[in-house]
């Protein structure tokens, strides 16, 4: 039974220490109600590791939710091997299922139930005996500040309420790697700001944390590494800043006092723009890393006697990435 | 995990919300104690007229039927909270824990056979007064018709919700099933007064046995041959049903 709570010993079984989650060519198809097929997710080859916060970002119907559900032993993969928490996901199915805790989209949390009784379930759900899994209900209660509507109906709670009621849930057997399907759809700003800071409060206690959001913003502020999908495959992997930096550079936007007729060409010979661009009087620089090219910037400028009127640096957003990628924004398919 | 406390501990989870909330329980004997009250005294002259009225009296023809429509009206509504916790991700989370995959299913197909079980202890009690005479073996015997019949109708019941997934689709399923299955065992009136082919009709009808079944058994008639028949028609509709009911849980997907 302890084998169901206690996740420091699985760790040893483990094949390969640093890695949370490795695919390979991970495949699965649908048959449609027509007899044709429909390949969902074509070939995904993924590396988590232990300890990171990893964002899966696409476009609806990408195959965010379908990839997602076959490394939590929802669905079975059509070919291809992973590796979840340590256990083959085709042969170990049940051991997985030992080591994740899984938040799916829509939660999973009665509504006729309380809060309270709900984790305790789970708790047994997973093995634990009633006083083993009351403890760990009540820690949980406190950590994510839900004490005060534990012992009411999950009815009566608000989204965010409910939401990290979910997210309890799926920690109530300790698990080291956590599934969150988009965790933060409909919550307001405040509540999911809240629910970030709870998600990396996870990660600094040693959870891998894999999660789905067609939120840019989160998956930029939230997630150590990013994984875009788009069409069923994988379309580039990193962290946000260095795919960000990849694809676009910062952009450094400026213009100058006066008129100086080969400012432009200055600007554009220094070693470290890559790119620049100028219209109306603006000049746009794009560099590597801005805030090293600032400085630099700065000392081309005095040494060329130039004097800036206006300056702004621009980070590029994922959606940048996305659109650099594929030729489509992210933002296009998702309204919301 | 071991089935065994996996299925305690979900049947108690059911039986738990169920009784947090008797109505639908009550709802569930309503309608059979008005068939008792306002429609088995229109049996009485019935059975001691028409030729063919099985022997017994009216009470004790009537009352078995009665027994099995409570079993499979009962039962056959469960696939609804099914749909409900499917909708909520109750199931997927479920399934995303190591508990033994056949509890899902037996855990709550449990606690519908106890409810099925305990309210037709409850109508037989009620019938008493009205003429329904009994012995302790027959009565023993029937019930446990009505738990198989329960536990039969529940898993179809729950492989059909989890089949459909919408109660807009389950709903028509459902009762389109019931009131033929229901007409054509014999319930209201038994099928010796049948015409030829409606009798050739219902004996493709796997309840119209169960139905002769406890009418043996309220009967003394123990040993009938329509009791061994009865039986066996529940047993091996009641083992299919499971099995197809526990597969369905296995790969239910929200």
């Amino acid at each position: 039974m302890t084998t169901a709570i206690a996740p420091a010993e699985d760790a040893a079984l483990a094949p390969d220490g640093g890695v949370a989650i490795r695919t390979r060519r991970l495949r699965r198809t649908f048959t449609t109600r027509g007899g044709g097929t429909v390949e969902a997710v074509r070939g995904v080859d993924l590396e988590v590791r232990n300890g990171e916060i990893f964002g899966f970002l696409g476009p609806n119907g990408a195959g965010k939710t379908t990839t997602l559900r076959m490394l939590a032993t929802l669905l079975t993969p059509t070919s291809g091997e992973a590796v979840v928490a340590g256990a083959d996901l085709l042969t170990q199915g049940g051991l997985v299922r030992r080591r994740i805790g899984y938040v799916g989209q829509t939660g999973g949390s009665d509504i006729i139930e309380t809060g309270r009784g709900e984790l305790v379930f789970q708790g047994r759900l997973h093995g634990m005996s009633k006083s083993q899994a009351e403890v760990r209900a009540a820690e949980l209660l406190e950590t994510l500040e839900i004490q005060s509507c534990a012992d009411r109906k999950t009815q009566t709670y608000s989204g965010g309420q409910r939401r990290r009621l979910d997210i309890a849930i799926g920690l109530m057997h300790r698990p080291r790697l956590v599934f969150l399907d988009e965790p933060t759809t409909g919550l307001d700003p405040q509540a999911r700001a809240h629910l970030w800071t709870e998600v990396r409060k996870l990660r600094d206690s040693g959870t891998t944390v894999f999660l789905t959001t067609h939120y840019l913003e989160e998956a930029d502020a939230l997630c150590d590494r990013v994984a875009i999908i788009d069409h069923g495959s994988i379309v580039i992997e990193g962290s946000p800043d260095a795919l960000k930096r990849q694809v676009a550079g910062d952009a450094i936007t400026l213009s100058l006092q006066g008129e100086h007729e080969n400012a432009f060409a200055q600007l554009q010979a220094l070693p470290f723009v890559r790119e620049a661009s100028a219209e109306n009087g603006l000049i746009r620089l794009y560099v590597d890393r801005g805030e090293t090219a600032m400085p630099a910037l700065m000392r081309a400028l005095d040494a060329a006697n130039l004097e800036m009127a206006t300056l702004t640096v621009a980070r590029p957003s994922l959606d940048d990435v996305f659109l650099a990628k594929t030729g489509r924004s992210l933002r296009d398919d998702n309204p919301n | 995990m071991n089935p065994l406390r996996d299925t305690a501990l979900v049947f108690r989870r059911y039986i738990l919300q169920t009784l947090r909330n008797p109505v639908w329980m009550f709802f569930g004997i309503v309608q059979p104690i008005m068939y008792l009250v306002l429609f088995a005294p229109l049996l009485v002259k019935v059975a001691s007229s028409a030729p063919g009225f099985p022997k017994g009296g009216a009470y004790n023809v009537f009352i078995p039927g009665l027994l099995v429509q409570l079993g499979l009206f009962g039962a056959s509504g469960v696939g609804f909270g099914l749909i409900s916790e499917l909708r909520m991700g109750v199931i997927e989370r479920f399934r995303v824990t190591p508990i033994s995959r056949i509890s899902l299913l037996l855990g709550r197909a449990l606690r519908d056979v106890v409810i099925v079980t305990a309210q037709s202890l409850l109508l037989v009690i009620c019938a008493i007064p009205f003429g329904l005479t009994i012995n302790a073996g027959g009565i023993l015997l029937a019930l446990v018709l009505i738990a198989l019949i329960g536990l039969m109708t529940a898993s179809l019941s729950y492989t059909i919700a989890l089949a459909v997934k919408s109660e807009d689709a389950f709903a028509p399923i459902v009762f389109g099933a019931t009131l033929p299955l229901l007409l054509l065992s014999g319930v209201l009136l038994p099928l010796q007064l049948a015409p030829g082919w409606l009798r050739t009709v219902a004996a493709f009808n796997p309840l119209k046995y169960a139905v002769d079944a406890a009418r043996a058994a309220f009967n003394s008639h123990l040993t009938d041959i329509a009791v061994v028949q009865g039986f066996a028609v529940m047993l091996g509709l009641g083992i299919v049903a499971v099995v197809l009911a526990a597969r369905a849980f296995g790969r239910a997907v929200a």
